[in-house]
């Protein structure tokens, strides 16, 4: 850690440097572009040694080595631009003291984000057998996409599993949105007693490490000790064996999920209806509108710009929620209450097929990205239609 | 003419509902305290959530292992590392991106979206190679350099939304004044902006304190775990010492929920402030 605690530390300080510097002084954008540039050349370096090194790739070729090399130099036309925009930025252009403020955050998602992913894209194209990697081309994802030599709706498909995670997502944040939306409208009311200690009480969930919240709630759904079948018990019910069967299981999983996720769009809510004018609402109460109108009329419309972007976040969050399935149901019964993400998981780590997980992490890339887009090209649609 | 759906719900309704949920909400969490203060290992039985017994001694049992404060001190080392990086290159990233227009903003704001949907499965095996090519596996450095830049985009778009509603005149008449651009980021952009940057820091520090499985994963030797690695432990495949389970669900929860009713009225201000426009 010596070296590289130092080098760190030197690139902060002459990157404070730079940020101080930028005053239109003559020799601040040759500065500037120094600054940015040694971070990005000294990660390109490391992890193209490590790239080398890291992929023993079968076949006589260093496969790896070229794979490595060309990675870089997809990476050095950014860098080139980078440091390019900060030099020809010159005394008239701004945009230099912008990139001085960004590049440090952009460095270190480079290193740690963007070169991981495309490392992981490229897995995608091998198969792993006993530390080597071989090139098989789109075998994987042709596997995947044909069920894996299993029935579609097997749950052990690539559909199957797809079907499961879309369901998981859309109920989770629907039941976010109206959980979190309803308590919000309740304690927004301005002579509501007690409301500040509700809403602190409410958020608790949120709190608590969602590890920790999954671990409980398995253990409450247990079927020889848990508290959901003692109280079911006190009722008359037998005890349930919840992750024995496919829709109990995913019930127990949607229970712990939403229970630690309605606080997040509670809070969102609030702060949004705090911003409508009060006016605008007793107005519409004065013309005589019911309270169902107003809501559906006034209230929600002016909650869309706040609520969306919660709403977008949350269910990319929630699609990816690896900690719940994996410790609550853990994929019971047979994998099949398994999402996408876990599914990947358990082929790369309890299978040891990391060509295939790394294709599965590709695929579900895609679905999100392609989802956001969809969800992007909405907003804007909307800005545009509002003015 | 008034509806009969148009009446307010009687207060009393709203207490009832209210008090009724948040009582079943905060079930799962007494559930933990009663059975951290419990001198047993057992699930707790009966329906009565309120502590029964006070014993202290799974906090004590869990003290006295061996490796209990040197993992503890781990998480508070990578936890305060983590929010100091991401705090720090977030309001940076995110001052840029609220206060400039450049070649590459929108592109570079997209970008920072976008890697919240890399699927962690994903980056697990290569994050481990670049971890191990650094000297940086069982290293706490590791973490924190993961850790951070996994905070950074969520912090960069609650930050921006925030920066954007701060009022472009303060800085004008300071720079007229002939201050220097980064001492309007420093001396007056960031203190205006102080409980979107504090929350921001409780969600860095959140991320570090409570992620699991990449620790789970670089960490081999226990001396370099994390606490949520050694809780994982307790709950076993067959057997789980849920007594000290809870009492160390209580240690690590305990700060986290401090900090966030210490925060409440801001936690998501810039999320809500700005929206997510370009």
């Amino acid at each position: 850690m010596g070296p590289l605690a130092g080098a760190a530390l030197l690139g902060f300080l002459l990157w404070i440097l730079v940020l101080r510097s930028f005053t239109g002084r003559r020799f601040a954008p040759a500065l500037g572009a120094t600054g940015a540039a040694l971070p990005l050349l000294g990660v390109l370096g490391w992890s193209t040694r490590a790239l080398a090194d890291a992929f023993p790739v079968a076949g006589p070729a260093a496969l790896a080595g070229d794979l490595a090399l060309l990675f870089a130099a997809a990476l050095a036309p950014l860098v080139a631009g980078a440091v390019a925009g900060a030099w020809s930025g010159g005394r008239r252009s701004p945009h230099r003291v912008a990139y001085a403020y960004v590049v440090p955050a952009m460095a270190g998602m480079g290193a740690l984000v963007l070169v991981p992913f495309g490392l992981g894209v490229l897995l995608a194209f091998t198969r792993h057998h006993a530390g080597t990697f071989t090139w098989v081309g789109l075998d994987n994802f042709i596997d995947i996409l044909s069920g894996g030599g299993q029935p579609l709706w097997a749950p052990l498909s690539f559909y199957f599993t797809l079907v499961v995670t879309l369901v998981w997502t859309g109920l989770n944040v629907a039941l976010h949105v109206a959980i979190g939306l309803g308590l919000a409208l309740l304690l927004r009311a301005p002579d509501l007693r007690f409301k500040g200690l509700y809403r602190v009480l409410l958020i608790v969930p949120w709190a608590v490490p969602n590890y920790i919240t999954a671990l409980i709630w398995k253990g409450m759904f247990n079927k020889q000790y848990g508290l959901i079948n003692e109280v079911l018990g006190h009722l008359g019910v037998e005890p349930v064996g919840w992750f024995s069967s496919f829709w109990t299981a995913f019930a127990a999983n949607l229970t712990t999920n939403t229970w630690l996720g309605f606080p997040f769009m509670m809070v969102v809510a609030l702060g949004a209806l705090q911003s409508i004018p009060a006016d605008l609402e007793e107005a519409a109460e004065v013309d005589g509108a019911s309270r169902w109108a107003r809501f559906r009329h006034i209230t929600l419309p002016l909650l869309k710009p706040a609520l969306f972007p919660a709403v977008i976040l949350g269910s990319i969050w929630t699609f990816n929620m690896f900690n719940i399935i994996y410790l609550v149901s853990g994929g019971q019964p047979e994998g099949a209450t398994d999402i996408l993400i876990t599914e990947a998981y358990r082929w790369a780590f309890e299978q040891d097929r990391h060509g295939y997980a790394a294709a599965y992490s590709v695929l579900i890339f895609f679905i999100l990205l392609a989802w956001s887009l969809l969800t992007q090209r909405a907003t804007r649609a909307a800005e545009e239609a509002h003015g | 003419m008034t509806a009969p759906s148009d009446r307010p719900l009687p207060r009393w309704k709203t207490h009832l509902f209210l008090v009724v949920f948040t009582t079943v909400t905060l079930f799962p969490v007494l559930w933990v305290l009663k059975m951290a203060l419990r001198p047993e290992q057992t699930f707790a039985t009966g329906l009565n959530p309120l502590p029964t017994t006070i014993s202290f001694q799974n906090f004590t049992d869990l003290m006295s292992e061996p490796l209990f404060l040197t993992q503890l001190m781990n998480s508070v080392v990578v936890a305060a590392a983590t929010t100091a990086v991401g705090v720090f290159l977030a309001c940076t990233a995110a001052y840029a991106f609220s206060r400039f227009r450049f070649p590459g903003r929108r592109a570079g704001l997209l970008a920072f979206l976008v890697t919240q949907m890399f699927p962690g499965t994903l980056m697990m095996i290569p994050l481990y190679v670049v971890l191990d090519q650094l000297g940086l596996l069982d290293h706490l450095g590791g973490l924190v350099l993961v850790y951070s830049t996994t905070a950074i985009p969520f912090c960069v778009w609650m930050l921006k939304g925030y920066f954007d509603t701060i009022p472009r005149a303060l800085e004008e008449s300071a720079l007229m004044d002939g201050a220097g651009q980064f001492t309007i980021f420093w001396r007056i952009i960031l203190p205006l902006a102080r409980p979107a940057v504090a929350v921001t820091a409780l969600f860095s520090f959140m991320t570090a304190w409570n992620e699991y499985i990449l620790a789970a994963t670089f960490m081999s030797d226990e001396t370099a775990y994390t606490l949520p690695v050694r809780l994982q432990q307790l709950v076993g495949a067959y057997t789980t010492e849920w007594g000290h389970f809870a009492a160390g669900a209580v240690l690590v929860s305990t700060p986290v929920m401090l900090l966030f009713f210490a925060l409440q009225k801001h936690l998501v201000g810039g999320l809500t402030a700005g929206g997510v426009k370009g």
